[in-house]
């Protein structure tokens, strides 16, 4: 293995050839495969680094009626695939310094890389994340090791007051949406799902048009169109899944109690929010700032952590999504104060649904969205995800570029509107789970 | 949110003094310049740190204060992260609040840490910005009101986040357990958050001690990254932080762990439904290790253990064996006292935590027997050296490597010679450190021992030093 200690070597004489560099903004190139997967992609020759994200709609949503397939074949991609072990695949990218990645949850299913661009290592990790996504093997007994340790992570959740929470928010949310169903999978699904199941499941949505493709770092259009084609060659074109279900709204309030031996009370509180490509979403996010997006300046910690001292945390916000995303309202406090933070809580809540945001709070939200957007795109992880998000759910290409005058439009009417329109106060979900849900 | 981060690594024993004495007044302001860092010392003794980096029209800033969880004395411990809190409650200039009103106006992000041997607060701003941050800063360093009526909401909100972080959560339990067991007298055995019963009885005196005692320029390190110029860095530094008066800041006492004479154990029996397994080696640190080629050894052990998905633990327990849902190795060479190299693991449903611990065992008993092989070797040296480069894409991971060296004595310029350091460890070596540290009478043992759930509801005092007011 003389080989690896020479690319060790080889590796430090890069670390210290990196020249700073003296510009900010972010050309994104766009393009679609032959295929018709969507490509973003940002040259940033800042550090001598690739980022890479391969995001396919094919996680939690796509469960069927097997919740926790969409992760479970997600997690099975990089142990067995092109006839080599998981060790070996493993051993192929960190051998050369690389980083595989991947996740699943409701709406996106993604695998990434980190790899340095020096040709003597991008290769192999090119050739090798190709290798886990177009031709995985699925071995039994990878399937039965990945499985049982999602029913330990299944027990785990059960031991967490905020998973518990979470989870019976999502589900009182949703109802028959597949929104509903937990990622991670039930008790019965994860008893019930079959090496067959991640097959199909894979031929299904693991597919070149049902892919979204986010590349930032040190190499130009032409390496990147490459580097796309090599790593996604092996899919077949496939087709995009059928839309999901949109959301139904709430029909009436509800509220839930666990019982938990838990000090403190979890507490979530919400309902459907929005869509990623709402037309209300500038307004939604501006809107929820001043109440309980704007962290310590937000009304929210005002009222409930600073006033009172009732709560470390507290925070509202709007999740996008595919379809709609959870507005929610989330919050821990000892199980003996409970109703009062609750109190204070839905007092806050439909005081600023009924008034909407003041001139000067408003100003402020919008200054400390405008000003630090810069802060979400200085590094190249960040962007990336920024991509990986426009290219999945389907944004403009300018949309990085009009963020801030998109947010800039949104004025004090605008708020009170899109509250009285979007939020409805009478048909709430209320989770509690704690020594106060007794 | 006021966070306070746990560091997995623990640790023992001393560096006293010298490292905590800033001379005022006989020390020239002089630049130091190397690489991209550069450095200079106030006339007050506070330290400032600039690394220029243009990709982005902004900056993070960091002040660092020597003082932390490992810095307290038995009856106040949590009140450094206590102070942390209190920290945005108020000068005569900014009331209450407006500090973090005045960032957020700004675009700017802020917050602040706690950890065992540090404390810091920062900012992410717009680099024209960067004024403003230093100049409230400074405000704040000296000038803190420490009003009673502040402290008596704010303890009640640290109160919340020890609930929140420790006490609901099984694991963090058990992590608070194993290193209250595993030390005897080295202060790392104290929990970051504080114990419930110190946070109960301490009062708004107590923090006004402890804020005038570890307040001021000559224990403080400002740190600086992003699209700036060194020069108007210290400059502005100098404006700002120049006038402010040096303390004479106490000398910390060895707090040398004591011997330990054999295996020690402890359970954790609270409401959960997965056992837990903490193993803990005492090992030395670089700033107390006689011969600091084994604390980069002990480094690249850690790496062999549980560096990426080809390494040892996941190779042989998680895909072997298969007796682990997961399992990790943890050990951090930065610190200011002795530390332990900490096993840590979830058994495979079925498996006992004797079962898992035996595993894990077993696997430190191959390196005591067998070296390392070469092509493992390299294979962590590679990912050493590719991370060297990633971590530079995070400002604010290159200012925090920068405030943790400077505050635990070790100074920035120490990060450069980590990936020359980590190259040099051979295969006898990390199978030195695995015979030298990892036996039993050096051992620390913690399990959680998962109780029942459903139906059951604990009364108020099982958990942990009764949660009632003290006042």
């Amino acid at each position: 293995m003389r080989t690896n200690a020479l690319w060790a070597t080889a590796l430090v004489v890069i670390a210290t050839l990196i020249v700073p560099r003296a510009h900010a903004t972010h050309q994104v190139n766009s393009w679609d495969t032959p295929d018709g997967a969507r490509v973003l992609f940002v040259e940033d020759r800042t550090l001598p680094i690739l980022d890479m994200r391969i995001v396919f709609d094919a996680a939690g949503s796509r469960d069927g009626d097997l919740p926790g397939l969409a992760m479970l074949t997600n997690g099975l991609l990089a142990e067995g695939a092109a006839g080599r072990g998981a060790q070996e695949l493993a051993e192929r990218f960190e051998s050369v310094g690389a980083q595989f990645d991947n996740g699943s949850l409701r709406d996106m299913a993604y695998v990434g890389l980190r790899t340095l661009t020096d040709e003597k290592y991008l290769g192999t990790a090119v050739n090798t994340l190709a290798e886990v996504l177009t031709r995985p093997d699925f071995p039994q007994a990878a399937f039965d090791r990945e499985l049982a340790r999602m029913k330990v992570a299944f027990q785990a959740r059960l031991q967490s007051p905020a998973e518990i929470a979470e989870e019976a928010f999502f589900k009182a949310l949703y109802a028959d949406h597949p929104y509903a169903q937990p990622p991670g999978g039930t008790r019965k699904s994860l008893e019930q799902i079959t090496l067959q199941d991640v097959e199909a499941f894979y031929q299904q949505y693991y597919v070149a048009r049902n892919a979204s493709i986010a590349i930032v770092g040190a190499v130009d259009r032409a390496q990147a169109e490459q580097i796309v084609n090599t790593v996604l060659k092996g899919l077949p074109a496939g087709s995009r899944p059928e839309p999901l279900p949109p959301v139904a709204a709430l029909d009436r309030a509800q509220t839930i109690k666990i019982n938990f031996p838990s000090k403190q009370s979890h507490i979530y509180l919400g309902q459907p929010g929005m869509r990623r490509d709402d037309p209300d979403f500038f307004a939604l996010y501006v809107a929820n700032h001043p109440f309980g997006g704007g962290g310590f300046s937000s009304r929210l910690v005002g009222t409930i952590r600073e006033d009172n001292g009732l709560a470390y945390s507290v925070s509202s916000y709007f999740s996008p999504m595919r379809e709609k995303g959870p507005f929610m309202i989330n919050m821990q406090t000892r199980a003996d104060q409970t109703d009062q933070a609750l109190s204070l809580l839905q007092a806050e809540l439909e005081k600023y649904v009924a008034q909407g945001a003041n001139r000067e709070e408003l100003e402020r939200s919008l200054s400390n969205i405008t000003g630090s957007y810069p802060l979400s795109l200085d590094s190249n992880s960040k962007l990336l995800g920024s991509l990986a998000m426009m290219a999945f759910y389907d944004l403009p290409v300018d949309y990085l570029d009009t963020y801030i005058a998109n947010v800039r439009k949104v004025d004090q009417n605008a708020v009170r509107q899109v509250l009285k329109t979007r939020i409805d106060i009478d048909k709430l979900v209320t989770v509690i789970v704690g020594n106060g849900g007794s | 949110m006021r966070t306070y981060i746990v560091l997995i690594a623990a640790a023992t024993v001393v560096i006293g003094l010298t490292l905590f004495v800033f001379i005022a007044d006989q020390q020239p302001e002089e630049v130091v310049s190397e690489g991209e860092v550069q450095s200079l010392e106030l006339k007050n003794g506070m330290k400032v740190v600039v690394q220029e980096n243009r990709r982005a029209p902004v900056v993070v800033t960091q002040v660092w204060y020597r003082v932390g969880g490992s810095y307290e004395r038995a009856g106040i411990t949590g009140i450094s992260h206590v102070l942390e809190h209190m920290m945005f409650k108020g000068t005569e200039e900014m009331p209450a609040g407006k500090f973090s009103e005045v960032i957020a106006e700004h675009g700017g992000r802020e917050n602040a840490f706690t950890s065992k041997d540090y404390t810091a607060y920062f900012q992410r701003i717009s680099n024209e910005h960067l004024e403003l941050c230093l100049s409230l800063e400074a405000d704040r360093m000296r000038n803190l009101l420490l009003s009673e009526d502040e402290f008596l909401k704010e303890i009640e909100v640290v109160k919340e986040e020890r609930r929140l972080r420790t006490d609901d959560k099984p694991t963090s339990l058990t992590y608070e357990r194993f290193y209250a067991s595993a030390f005897a007298n080295n202060p790392y055995r104290k929990p970051i958050i504080g114990w419930m019963e110190d946070l109960n009885s301490m009062d708004i005196d107590d923090l006004r001690e402890w804020y005038q005692t570890w307040y001021a320029p000559n224990n403080a390190i400002l740190v600086v990254v992003g699209d700036v110029r060194a020069e108007e860095v210290f400059s502005m530094a100098k404006e700002y932080f120049a006038s402010l008066k040096p303390a004479d800041i106490p000398e910390l006492k060895p707090r040398t762990e004591a011997r330990q004479y054999g295996i020690q154990r402890v359970a954790v029996k609270v409401p959960a439904k997965i056992p837990f397994l903490v193993m803990g080696y005492k090992v030395p640190v670089l700033n107390t290790a006689d011969n600091s080629e084994e604390v980069y050894a002990l480094e690249l052990l850690a790496g062999l253990l549980d560096g990426g998905n080809s390494s040892r633990f996941s190779k042989n327990l998680v895909r072997g064996s298969q007796l682990a849902t997961s399992v990790s190795a943890n050990y951090n060479l930065y610190a200011l006292h002795d530390s332990l190299f900490t096993l840590s693991a979830i058994p495979a449903s079925g498996v006992s935590t004797e079962q898992m611990e035996s595993a894990i065992i077993e696997q430190i008993t191959e390196i005591q027997q067998e070296p390392p092989t070469e092509a493992e070797l390299a294979r962590v040296k590679a990912q050493v050296v590719a991370s060297s480069v990633y971590e530079q894409d995070s400002s604010f991971y290159q200012a925090m490597k920068i405030g943790i060296l400077e505050t635990v004595g070790l100074g920035w310029a120490t990060m450069d010679e980590y990936v020359e350091r980590i190259n040099a460890v051979t295969a006898e070596q990390v199978q030195h450190v695995a015979q030298k540290y990892f036996v039993e009478d050096q051992l620390t043992v913690a399990v959680l021992v998962p109780q029942p759930i459903d139906g059951q509801t604990l009364a108020g005092d099982a958990l942990g030093a009764g949660d009632r007011h003290a006042h």
